[in-house]
């Protein structure tokens, strides 16, 4: 069980990332994963009352406040417009609503978990991060880089008008993915990602025609589950991960050459 | 630190733990409705109402309800007892220990929901774990429940 010795509810972001400086502080999330963990934390730095629950839509892009639920999110009307149901497709199985109006996308992006959904499906969009100190950067560059100081603050996913798909495998419903997958494409840029390894989602880009035949995808889903990492862990060994791989990344791209559930 | 919250509309306060949860505020003020299950915020046994969103109390520090409004079954006691009448009458209750977060959810469901589909009350409810029954007496329950209400509701409204 994860202790705090100080509760602190941030005045602004220059307070939480002075706080967030000092190795044995946390700016907490939706602190689902943290509760489970033992870390004694110094000082938690809420940052409910900064406003950062919010979603923007303008004509280039959306902008996700970090500390907006993965509820926020699936309920968003502006984003089910645009996406269709990607982004839902992508949440709606993780756990439940209750959780879901806990769980923050600020926690679930800082995180990098490796059976993230989210991580997969924003993989595969044209998906930046904006942190206080560190500037906007690509989600892909975010995703690599370690767990630092700085904070989120906002996910901007910009409209680009690439078609998307995204599929996930689970033993039970709501369970942890065996694996994830979010492909999208625009002109003859496919973008592909594959989470839930069961390490962090990997992106690949690959040029392929956009009417590609079923040889041709065949050929590009065997490529690339062979050059993607795998591993094995209680929910799949990696040579199980790597045929579903293939499987679900060829069902994504027949999705997208039907319509996808984002076709602009 | 110090905290003060509304529980079912009573005023709360007290000096508590800065990493106090939710459920142990509850608890420890007797609302012994709210329980834990799993420890990993996955069965859904610790469901509150926080400012009209069902939450899971377990993964909540109390400090984020400063201020705020909590609703736990003791506080909708109408409402509980109409729906329980429709599990109790299709059998779907067997130890009970999960009914009152189940009521909980089904209550945030109509709420939230109007209409249903039978995969919008699935979808709805994942995340309620029930180790006793293999749900599909709550489900009869829930349909029933939701047509005698909308039923109300039509000669209400005149549909």
């Amino acid at each position: 069980m994860f202790t705090i010795d100080k509760y602190i509810l941030a005045e602004n972001l220059e307070q939480a990332y002075e706080l967030n400086q000092n190795r044995r502080n946390v700016i907490i999330g939706g602190m689902l994963w943290l509760k489970m963990g033992r870390k004694r934390i110094g000082t938690a730095i809420d940052l409910s009352a900064l406003n950062l629950n919010t979603i923007t839509e303008d004509e280039q892009s959306f902008k996700i406040g970090c500390m907006c639920t993965l509820r926020d999110i699936e309920l968003n009307e502006g984003i089910k417009n645009y996406f269709g149901t990607l982004l839902n497709k992508a949440i709606e199985n993780i756990v439940g609503v209750q959780m879901r109006n806990i769980a923050t996308i600020g926690g679930s992006i800082y995180s990098r978990f490796g059976f993230s959904d989210i991580l997969t499906v924003l993989l595969s969009l044209d998906t930046y991060v904006e942190l206080y100190k560190g500037g906007i950067i690509p989600l892909e560059k975010y995703a690599d880089m370690p767990l630092d100081n700085d904070i989120l603050v906002n996910i901007i996913i910009k409209k680009d008008g690439r078609k998307a798909s995204y599929s996930s495998h689970r033993l039970s419903a709501t369970d942890f993915p065996v694996l994830t997958c979010a492909v999208s494409n625009k002109g003859r840029q496919w973008f592909v990602v594959h989470g839930a390894r069961p390490m962090k989602a990997k992106l690949t880009k690959i040029e392929m025609s956009e009417n590609p035949e079923t040889e041709e995808i065949i050929a590009m889903v065997a490529k690339l589950s062979d050059d993607t990492p795998f591993g094995t862990n209680i929910r799949g060994r990696m040579e199980y991960r790597r045929i579903l791989a293939e499987v679900l990344a060829k069902r994504n791209i027949e999705e997208i050459l039907n319509g996808g559930s984002h076709a602009n | 630190m110090q905290i003060k919250l509304f529980i079912n509309g009573r005023e709360y306060s007290g000096d508590i733990a800065p990493d106090m949860l939710l459920i142990d505020f509850l608890r420890a003020n007797g609302y012994l409705s709210v329980k834990r299950g799993c420890e990993t915020s996955n069965c859904g046994l610790c469901t509150v109402i926080l400012e009209n969103k069902p939450v899971l109390s377990c993964s909540t520090l109390a400090l984020r309800a400063n201020g705020l409004h909590v609703t736990t079954i003791e506080g909708i006691q109408e409402e509980a007892a109409d729906f329980g009448g429709f599990l109790a009458d299709e059998g779907a209750e067997q130890c009970g220990f999960c009914s009152p977060r189940f009521i909980m959810s089904v209550i945030s469901m109509t709420r939230e929901l109007k209409n249903p589909t039978e995969d919008e009350i699935k979808k709805y409810l994942e995340g309620n774990l029930c180790r006793c029954t293999g749900y599909m007496g709550q489900l009869r329950a829930i349909k029933k429940y939701l047509d005698i209400k909308s039923k109300k509701e039509c000669s209400h409204e005149v549909c």
